[in-house]
């Protein structure tokens, strides 16, 4: 799943508002189809985000439609909004890993709880398997060949599982090693290893 | 549940009195992708030679398509790896001196086949990989991501049913190793083959339908992932 919670709410919205007016359920459907592989927008945070938007002068609310349905509310971006965006899109984003996530929470947590390495062991373990299998999933969707708004949000998520697997295998070891034994060496093929030639590969 | 392909049982082996494998044992079954990782010198390697009867373990059973290695000489061996394995390693082992063709036609020629019919086959497995026009170029007048690709059309102009790749886009650039990946596994997924892919990129572990961690030779961990 992509989270796109950590994105600022307010902007995202502004930015699903700047092609035209829309109504909560055109926003809705619009995150969705920019953000496939993310958690889909609920109504209830769509409305109440629409709503706050208003209040603070950033959209209005330029039509009710009813289009032989339930009444729906069309809003738009006013002059404010679009230069809160346009503010919003120059201004970098915070660089990630200020904070403890979940995995690492949970490592910790194994570890000081009395529970000890073998139990962290196991929970990094597991976690690897589920970053793993996300991954899988991730790398076999379609549609990234040709839309590379698409691709570059799912190479985002892939390669942030990539840097959590990482630390993930560093726990493993860590958590593997007696203590103050070395990190594993560098490969080299152990002595009297076999040598594959050019040729031996074929026969 | 289809036969394994491939079959270690209880397998151990040490170099002088270094322990590469213990009591290692695993099955992939035909059109299976397995991934075996770990860190540096956890037996990765050795598993992939074992496997492919490349070496003969001390202790315990290696089997390929039913076959059991142990009861084979290295004939018989070389001959079951020549026609129905492919084996594909990180820097592609090509023949220096021998063009690209020639080096992609080595495994039918080796088995006795005709020239002609096996530089047409090589020429055809050639434009598979997309370098139909690299045939008459040496292995050095071509790009790392050229030679690993016609490394597998050689690995695949047999149409094996077992697939051995050892670290093989471990050299190349994304695009050069997403090329390479898709041959691979298209031979597993389209092809039927057994797939053991040896690697320490998670990315392209997370291809496979299953992992296999080893660690100080023996397995740590197992985990289905499709």
């Amino acid at each position: 799943m992509v989270h796109t919670q950590s994105m600022s709410l307010t902007e995202l919205h502004l930015a699903l508002l700047l092609p035209g007016p829309r109504h909560g359920y055109e926003v809705k459907k619009e995150h969705d189809a920019w953000f496939p592989d993310a958690k889909p927008l609920a109504f209830g945070q769509v409305y109440a985000t629409l709503g706050r938007l208003v209040r603070d002068g950033l959209a209005e609310v330029v039509e009710t439609r009813t289009e032989g349905g339930p009444e729906r509310t069309v809003y738009a971006v006013t002059d404010a909004g679009r230069q809160r965006l346009e503010e919003w899109l120059t201004e970098p984003a915070p660089p990630a890993g200020t904070g403890p996530e979940d995995i690492v929470r949970k490592t910790v947590v194994a570890l000081r709880a009395a529970r000890g390495e073998g139990a962290a062991r196991q929970v990094v373990l597991r976690q690897r398997t589920a970053h793993l299998r996300r991954m899988r999933e991730l790398q076999g969707l379609d549609g990234a060949d040709t839309d590379v708004a698409l691709h570059l949000a799912r190479r985002h998520a892939v390669l942030h599982l990539d840097a959590d697997l990482r630390w993930l295998d560093e726990a493993v070891d860590s958590l593997s090693r007696p203590a103050n034994a070395p990190a594993t060496p560098p490969d080299a093929p152990p002595a009297g290893a076999p040598e594959l030639g050019p040729l031996e590969e074929t026969r | 549940m289809n036969a394994p392909a491939v079959e270690l049982v209880g397998v151990s082996h040490s170099y002088a009195r270094t322990p590469a494998l213990q009591h290692v044992s695993l099955s992939v079954v035909p059109g299976e992708v397995v991934a075996v990782t770990g860190p540096s010198g956890c037996g990765k390697s050795t598993l992939l030679h074992v496997a492919a009867g490349l070496l003969r373990p001390q202790e315990g059973r290696a089997s390929l398509l039913g076959q059991d290695l142990h009861h084979l000489d290295e004939t018989a061996r070389a001959v079951l790896r020549r026609r129905e394995v492919g084996i594909v390693l990180q820097y592609g082992q090509l023949v220096p001196d021998l063009p690209l063709l020639d080096n992609v036609a080595l495994p039918l020629l080796l088995d006795g086949g005709d020239l002609a019919q096996s530089r047409t086959a090589a020429q055809e497995a050639l434009e598979r990989v997309g370098l139909q026009d690299a045939a008459q170029a040496v292995p050095a007048e071509v790009s790392g991501g050229q030679a690993q690709r016609a490394a597998v059309a050689r690995a695949l102009i047999t149409s094996p049913r077992v697939l051995f790749a050892d670290e093989p886009v471990a050299s190349l650039d994304p695009a050069g190793a997403r090329q390479v990946l898709g041959l691979l596994m298209s031979a597993a997924r389209l092809g039927g083959a057994a797939l053991v892919l040896v690697t320490h990129d998670n990315t392209v572990a997370a291809l496979a339908d299953r992992e296999v961690r080893l660690r100080t030779g023996s397995i740590e961990h197992e985990a289905v992932l499709r």
